[in-house]
């Protein structure tokens, strides 16, 4: 069983579990799927610093804050206690084409040539962990959700607006892979 | 305490993230390349049981835990559903991780991308420092 555990879920698995995340959150307190909303409660609690959209009671939507916190020990459980000792498969264009542009580490779950600690303090940290990650805050508060609050809730729940963000969230992720990456890396190389 | 619920399920969430690999930079790069059906398989599974389910709530007027009657707000169109979104894609595709990835990826090790989370904070914060100032 726990071998099973071990190796890489099948995306059925994962998708299966994940759609019901939907139903479990209603049932079991009438909680709506959605985390991006969790980096605004941050905000609310750490630095409302007077500014409206920050004025609201967040400690009524702690629970959301005890879900992320499960996220992070689903993590490290996921990749310590029932870890794949074998490299991730990826398709092997995917591959060429990111050799192409210049990633050489295709071990982990994440190339450790781009986020690797050591990367932090440079060039690459401040393209691919401090503006990624400011685009990721700012677009999915913009949109009033992310992939799991419009993609899965928005759409299990059949509102044309999630289907309007979902569109445009694949749309501006092929924007900058094919466009957007060829220059960066050679910003980069 | 009445959160430790919503620990439990963030805790089995987070280990399908890891486990299916939906945590992974290359599985979001596949998938924006058209080169793997993996995520598609993911998003679009869970899209139907996350539906079947919404609508049997709804059908057969299940309640919650409490007895409430279980109310989903949809979430009103604005401007900022297509730019927003947009912005969020360009930085999914940069960092492949969606919000719900960056905790998980956090409690996996990868240290820098707790780097990612404060910038996304800071980004949100942002958000709703200038948000009167942008179309919706």
């Amino acid at each position: 069983m726990l071998e099973l555990l071990k190796q890489p879920w099948h995306w059925s698995v994962a998708g299966l579990l994940i759609g019901l995340t939907v139903p479990t959150l209603l049932i079991i307190g009438n909680k709506t799927f959605g985390l991006s909303s969790n980096l605004r409660h941050i905000c609310a609690a750490v630095l409302p610093a007077n500014i409206d959209f920050f004025k609201y009671d967040w400690k009524k939507e702690a629970w959301n804050l005890f879900f992320a916190a499960g996220i992070l020990i689903g993590g490290f459980v996921g990749n310590n206690l029932l870890s794949n000792p074998a490299d991730i498969v990826i398709n092997t264009q995917t591959i060429s084409d990111l050799k192409a542009l210049g990633v050489q580490n295709f071990s982990g779950l994440l190339p450790d040539d781009i986020f690797g600690v050591a990367h932090i303090f440079s060039i690459k940290g401040l393209i691919f962990l401090v503006i990624g990650g400011f685009l990721v805050g700012f677009g999915t508060r913009y949109a009033n959700g992310c992939t799991s609050g419009h993609a899965i809730m928005g759409l299990s729940n059949l509102q044309w607006p999630s289907l309007v963000a979902t569109i445009s969230f694949m749309l501006g992720g092929m924007l900058m892979t094919w466009l957007g990456f060829p220059l960066i890396f050679r910003l980069l190389n | 305490m009445k959160n430790l619920k919503y620990l439990l399920v963030g805790i089995v969430f987070g280990v399908v993230f890891v486990k299916a690999e939906i945590v992974s930079w290359f599985r979001i790069q596949e998938m924006f390349r058209f080169q793997s059906f993996h995520m598609y398989g993911v998003i679009g599974t869970a899209v139907v049981v996350g539906l079947i389910s919404v609508q049997l709530i709804k059908r057969l007027n299940i309640k919650s835990l409490d007895g409430e009657n279980i109310n989903i707000i949809p979430k009103p169109y604005t401007k900022g559903t297509i730019i927003g979104s947009l912005l969020f894609g360009f930085g999914w595709a940069i960092t492949g991780a969606c919000p719900g990835p960056l905790f998980a990826e956090i409690g996996a090790g990868f240290w820098s991308i707790g780097v990612t989370l404060l910038s996304a904070i800071a980004g949100t914060w942002v958000y709703g420092a200038i948000r009167h100032r942008l179309p919706h």
